[in-house]
């Protein structure tokens, strides 16, 4: 809400130890899962990717959530944490789909594995929360889970934002391989890709940009899926021309539904995880009425 | 620049689909790999473009073997046209075929025009792909091939799905580009395009090399029983012959 400096005592305060860097890390984390959103789509070749769905995100959360069952304390461990986890579910994926034969057979198996890949992260995630040694540090994991930007301070920036930037210039950078694979995977390497050092980068940037986002943030899903298709129809539709304008579109999205979640008049307030997923299911399901459609 | 395997032998998913394969291909033929399913055709084409790593041999472009050569310099002379026609975005053709000059790390304007220029795509340009037909997408996707402006251009069953007047279309393309020094190599499944467009014929059966020569002779009746195990014989005159399978 409007803060009014005559009004509120420690104005000058609150907008700049509390508000500013919400904000700033709305936009990192928005930014961040756009350009992972983009560039996971590219790779995958699958309009229907996204970080939280195909378990890049929910591999985070179980990479922090183990950090934080192990007693780490620290930030920085828990964002090294995440990372690896984000890395890891990324690697995972590629792994299990990334030879396919079949172009055909593509979407599906991708879709499939990234969702085994999420429930199986969530399954691992639920599981130490049950062994949690005890009712607080559950009940805080669990909220934190469900993803916000509340109380988040200016260390969580300075962490968050030189990695959320090295990730999107990664994933920036196999933007031209990316592009390549619009032709399928031999004829990909034929034009001189290297599928191993592609792969490297998308585990890299999802890692860097997914695993800090998480990090501070909490699971906030749909980012990465809703984001590249509006931006997509305002490119030339190249892999390449969707990566940054994904992660400004993403900054943007995930700016205006945290003010949205701060502002409405509810009795607490709405988990911006929550609310991205309230919209971002329906935006799902719309787009898979819209293929089935173009499949008939 | 002579693309030569030797000794190659492939193995995939445990079964071995290529043995002890040897042939030297020039530049300026347009050479046909022909044989039944199965046997070896689009493996050879692959290995011939360093695509799949091979159990045994080498391939080599000018004496030099292709693995030890840095990818992008191997893609700048060796253009590959999969089978698949597959394209995951719904690009524009210009785009498209500018994906051709990715191993040039360069824009390439000029190159990307002519090459949509001798696949008659020009009015197609600015079209999304998703709006082409079979023929203008297969047309669109050798001009991708065409805008890297390889030495030598692979094509898995470039003519497989298209009509007669498309095939040509194709062939023509092709033609030009054998006629200005570049090796066309062509996996072919229609015989009598075969003998009536390929400068060269390789024969597979079972991996191997059944007959490799000039059409008249790799594709006689006696290879086609051997290969293909149908009696055939050829009908017409040479250039314009027809297949009459009995």
């Amino acid at each position: 809400m409007w803060i009014d400096p005559a009004t509120t005592p420690n104005a000058a305060l609150i907008l700049a130890e509390l508000r500013l860097p919400r904000a700033v890390l709305a936009l990192i984390v928005g930014g961040g899962l756009g350009a992972a959103g983009a560039a996971m789509q590219g790779y995958l070749r699958n309009p229907l990717a996204d970080p939280g769905l195909f378990g890049i995100a929910p591999g985070a959360a179980l990479g922090a959530v183990i950090a934080l069952y192990i007693g780490a304390s620290s930030t920085v461990l828990l964002h090294g944490f995440a990372l690896l986890g984000a890395g890891g579910a990324m690697a995972l994926l590629a792994l299990i789909a990334g030879r396919t034969a079949n172009p055909a057979h593509g979407i599906a198996l991708f879709t499939l594995s990234g969702m085994m890949i999420a429930s199986l992260a969530g399954a691992l995630t639920s599981l130490a929360i049950s062994l949690s040694p005890n009712a607080f540090a559950m009940s805080s994991i669990v909220t934190w889970l469900m993803g916000a930007l509340t109380d988040r301070g200016w260390s969580d920036v300075t962490l968050a934002a030189p990695l959320t930037l090295a990730g999107v210039l990664v994933l920036w950078r196999a933007g031209r391989s990316l592009d390549a694979l619009t032709l399928g995977e031999e004829a990909a390497r034929s034009l001189g890709v290297n599928p191993r050092a592609l792969m490297a980068l998308m585990v890299l940037g999802t890692g860097l940009t997914v695993g800090s986002g998480v990090a501070v943030a909490g699971i906030i899903g749909f980012v990465g899926l809703i984001v590249p298709h509006l931006v997509r129809p305002l490119t030339d539709k190249r892999p390449s021309s969707l990566i940054v304008p994904s992660a400004l579109a993403g900054a943007l999205l995930v700016l205006v539904a945290d003010v949205v979640c701060r502002i409405l008049p509810l009795v607490t307030e709405l988990r911006l995880g929550i609310a991205l997923s309230l919209i971002g299911a329906p935006f799902f399901l719309m787009l898979l009425l819209r293929m089935r459609r173009g499949l008939a | 620049m002579i693309l030569s395997c030797e000794n190659l032998s492939v193995v995939r998913q445990g079964k071995r689909v290529l043995r002890d394969l040897s042939c030297d291909l020039r530049p300026g033929d347009i050479t046909a790999i022909c044989g039944a399913n199965g046997a070896g055709k689009s493996t050879l084409l692959s290995a011939l473009g360093n695509l799949i790593a091979p159990e045994e041999g080498t391939v080599t472009l000018s004496g030099k073997p292709l693995p030890a050569m840095h990818p992008l310099t191997r893609a700048r002379n060796i253009g590959y046209l999969p089978q698949s026609a597959e394209i995951g975005w719904d690009v524009s053709v210009a785009n498209l075929v500018a994906l051709g000059r990715l191993p040039h790390r360069d824009a390439g304007a000029a190159e990307i025009k002519r090459a949509i220029h001798s696949c008659a795509m020009d009015d197609f340009a600015q079209r999304p792909v998703s709006t082409l037909s079979g023929g203008e997408k297969a047309r669109a996707l050798l001009a991708r091939v065409l805008a890297g402006e390889p030495q030598w251009i692979l094509a898995d069953e470039p003519l497989a799905a298209l009509d007669i007047a498309h095939q040509l279309a194709l062939l023509r393309v092709l033609q030009a580009e054998a006629e200005s020094g570049v090796g066309v190599v062509l996996v072919l499944h229609d015989l009598a395009l075969a003998m009536n467009h390929a400068d060269r014929v390789l024969v597979l059966r079972e991996g191997q090399l059944l007959a490799d020569g000039a059409p008249e002779d790799a594709l006689s009746p006696e290879n086609i029983a051997a290969g293909w195990g149908v009696s055939a014989r050829w009908l017409g005159e040479p250039g314009a012959r027809a297949l009459m399978v009995s």
